[in-house]
């Protein structure tokens, strides 16, 4: 749309573009508070967020934040979409009314290079210099009016980090908007420039607005070299990330303890609560182990989610993550990761659903497919009910050493998981997606002291990814396991467990033929299908077949003696070697559509750990067998 | 601009992951290493500044002393891989700068 056409009640738009670290997402959070939606562009994994903010004059402009970027040379999606988008070439999208250069103002030699590339694509632009306040603490004068008239549009100072820091942009869009200047259109198509030629220009425009500066100058003041000696050290730098990571693994591992113990009550009351305030029925039981439950396994995963985000993006805020990522290059790198996949891994000890969300900050695509693959390796704490029960019931409780053999036995579950999601990302980058070699070419910004606005608005845009993406699909599987696992009810007068006799029964006694090699019997089949919903209720699920199949008889025990008598050491075994690739996590599967936009990885994702998890238990079981454990 | 042609016995023109740490130089010439370097990496380390008559530190490598190697181009702080970094060749001579 043109700016002259613009007057009957559209709301004027405007896009704010810039490098990475140039402080854009904290002036685009300035500008719209909370009011913001993020979702993709269709058929791509590049977030799109937009919001609306408010002149003086009561106009309201919409704002789209377009992904960081070095250059308008189309080669990553995000760059693809930035430049589709200021052009208007991006189906569904209209082109902005202008474009929102937002520079970092302490390091003009870099950013100006966009600015003079964003320039040449001839559509009405303005200039955020942003951090004014940091450039003129570090002694840097720019000279504004100067700048503007280089550039040959207006340029004004914004502070994103101080709650009025936006003021001088809105009042230049209020000017401009009135102005209703037609769109100047571009002669021919954008052509991009070279770096080369754009710096020359940018040399040229740096001795006019800020003489006399010499990077040596701007960098002593800009850099804690210091700082970077200690946190970049190879021996204090990795004593320090080893100590940040233990807090985040503990904070993400029990500090959410209690939020999700909080949710699990609540809803279990909840459950109760309608339990005795409804006639018994189809209704009642859709509600309570259906909707409500479903409910609740969704909302259950949010305290470490918010967890985890609070840290990573304290750590990102700050700077402090791209240079862990720059300690832990070499040692990822040998397995074909990025650096920066070590949190997310990190965290799917705690769950996979927080990780795999975690990996967004994994600019490279490939880098970042490889480490969503392999997150579910990672052994994550819904696996440590399942091995709790089985190496309670088959481990003898004997010391080795001065070490438990049950404890031993834990360790060498998690080691297996992260030595195959070694062996699965090495053969994952090399075979499949062929890339042998990823340049890292990774900004270590300047340290900044992270803000809360940003921080809170961060959280809220994780919690509302989550609940409303994610959490549609687990709760709608929820709700068809439930039903499976319900009907068709069974006959009178039945003896078995009512899940026997269920779609889900079936489906175990049919996958029984599948287990019977790996030595799984129709119990564990029945407990694999609501299993599916989370790992840890598949022991919730053996103990109603179990303790039901009792029913007629004695009450049963604890489980663990039961199965203890009940299988074959080889079968304990076989049904451990599985869980440590246990395909079935719906809510996995789930994120994972989610962060890759497409159906295709989750599927792979579910098939290639079926096929090792299948395939380790097969081993597993017939080598007890041989070994006698039969 | 200058650039200063490696066989001119006067300069020292090496390459940037050959500078020790600490030390300060001018690019000089961007050009592929290896085959495993492709032209939208070679066109990335461009648009992320290393351009002839930058300057560059090479501030410190990363745990083992190899690599990554945090390189300070024109004012801007980026870790490398050595890969990468064997594509820049630069200059000690500090007079090859450009204003």
């Amino acid at each position: 749309m043109s700016t002259t056409s613009n007057n009957a009640g559209m709301p004027w738009s405007v896009a704010l573009v810039g490098n990475p670290n140039c402080g854009k997402t904290a002036l685009f959070n300035l500008l719209t508070g909370a009011r913001q939606k993020v979702a993709n562009y269709a058929g791509v994994t590049v977030e799109r967020k937009i919001g609306s903010t408010r002149l003086a004059n009561g106009q309201s402009v919409s704002v789209i934040d377009l992904p960081g970027t070095y250059s308008l040379t189309p080669a990553t999606p995000d760059e693809q979409v930035t430049l589709e988008v200021i052009e208007g070439k991006r189906r569904g999208e209209d082109a902005p009314d202008a474009v929102v250069a937002v520079v970092d103002a302490t390091n003009l030699r870099m950013n100006l290079r966009l600015v003079l590339e964003l320039k040449r694509m001839g559509r009405p632009m303005m200039v955020a210099l942003n951090m004014a306040d940091m450039a003129r603490a570090q002694g840097l004068n720019i000279d504004v009016a100067k700048l503007g008239a280089e550039l040959g549009c207006p340029v004004v100072e914004t502070v994103a980090v101080r709650h009025d820091g936006h003021a001088e942009l809105l009042e230049l869009m209020q000017r401009e908007f009135a102005a209703a200047r037609p769109t100047q259109l571009a002669a021919s198509d954008f052509a991009p420039s070279t770096p080369a030629e754009l710096q020359r220009e940018v040399r040229r425009i740096l001795a006019i607005v800020e003489p006399g500066i010499t990077t040596e100058f701007a960098n002593a003041k800009r850099f804690h070299h210091r700082l970077d000696a200690v946190v970049m050290h190879p021996v204090w730098g990795l004593a320090i990330l080893a100590a940040v990571l233990f807090l985040i693994f503990q904070a993400v591992f029990s500090w959410a303890n209690v939020p999700m113990d909080a949710i699990k009550a609540g809803m279990a009351w909840a459950g109760e609560w309608v339990t005795a305030h409804m006639a018994d029925g189809p209704l009642r039981s859709l509600l309570v182990d259906g909707a409500i439950a479903g409910l609740g396994s969704v909302i259950v995963f949010l305290p470490q989610i918010l967890i985890l985000f609070f840290f990573i993006l304290i750590l990102e805020d700050s700077g402090y993550l791209p240079r862990a990522a720059f300690l832990l290059d070499n040692l990822m790198g040998k397995v074909g990761l990025s650096g920066r996949a070590f949190i997310p891994l990190l965290s799917s000890f705690a769950c996979a659903i927080p990780g795999i969300m975690a990996t967004r900050t994994i600019a490279n695509w490939k880098d970042r497919l490889a480490t969503i693959m392999i997150a579910p390796l990672m052994t994550c704490s819904a696996r440590l009910p399942v091995y709790a029960l089985l190496i309670g019931a088959f481990v003898p409780d004997r010391s080795v050493g001065i070490f438990n053999l049950r404890g031993l036995t834990l360790f060498g579950l998690y080691v297996a998981g992260v030595v195959s999601a070694m062996l699965v990302a090495w053969v994952f980058k090399r075979i499949w997606i062929k890339s042998r070699y990823q340049p890292l070419m990774l900004e270590l910004p300047p340290y900044r002291m992270p803000g809360a606005r940003n921080l809170a608005l961060g959280l809220m845009e994780r919690a509302h990814i989550f609940l409303a993406r994610v959490g549609g699909i687990i709760f709608a599987l929820m709700v068809i396991l439930w039903f499976l696992s319900s009907y068709p009810a069974p006959p009178t007068g039945a003896s078995g467990p009512a899940i026997q006799y269920s779609i889900a029964g079936w489906l175990g006694q049919a996958l029984q033929h599948v287990f019977a090699p790996i030595g799984f019997n129709w119990q564990i089949s029945i407990a694999l299908v609501p299993g599916l919903a989370a790992r840890e209720v598949a022991v919730g699920a053996l103990g109603t077949v179990y303790s039901m199949s009792a029913a007629g008889g004695e009450v049963a025990d604890a489980l663990a003696p039961v199965i203890a008598k009940g299988w074959s050491l080889a079968t304990a075994y076989s049904l451990l070697a599985w869980y440590v690739f246990a395909p079935q996590c719906i809510s996995t599967l789930a994120v994972v559509k989610r962060e890759t936009n497409s159906w295709r990885y989750p599927l792979l994702m579910a098939a290639y750990l079926f096929v090792l998890a299948y395939a380790a238990a097969f081993v597993t079981y017939r080598v007890s067998v041989a070994l006698g454990g039969g | 601009m200058r650039i200063r042609m490696r066989t001119n016995p006067a300069t020292t023109t090496m390459l940037l992951n050959e500078l020790p740490n600490g030390a300060h130089a001018t690019v000089t010439r961007v050009a592929p290493a290896s085959d495993e370097v492709d032209a939208v990496s070679l066109r990335r380390l461009a648009e992320i500044g290393f351009i002839p008559g930058e300057p560059v530190q090479l501030l410190r490598r990363g745990p083992g002393g190899r690599e990554p190697l945090a390189v300070l181009i024109g004012d801007t702080l980026f870790g490398l891989r050595l890969l990468e970094a064997r594509c820049v060749e630069v200059s000690t001579d500090l007079d090859a700068r450009a204003a």
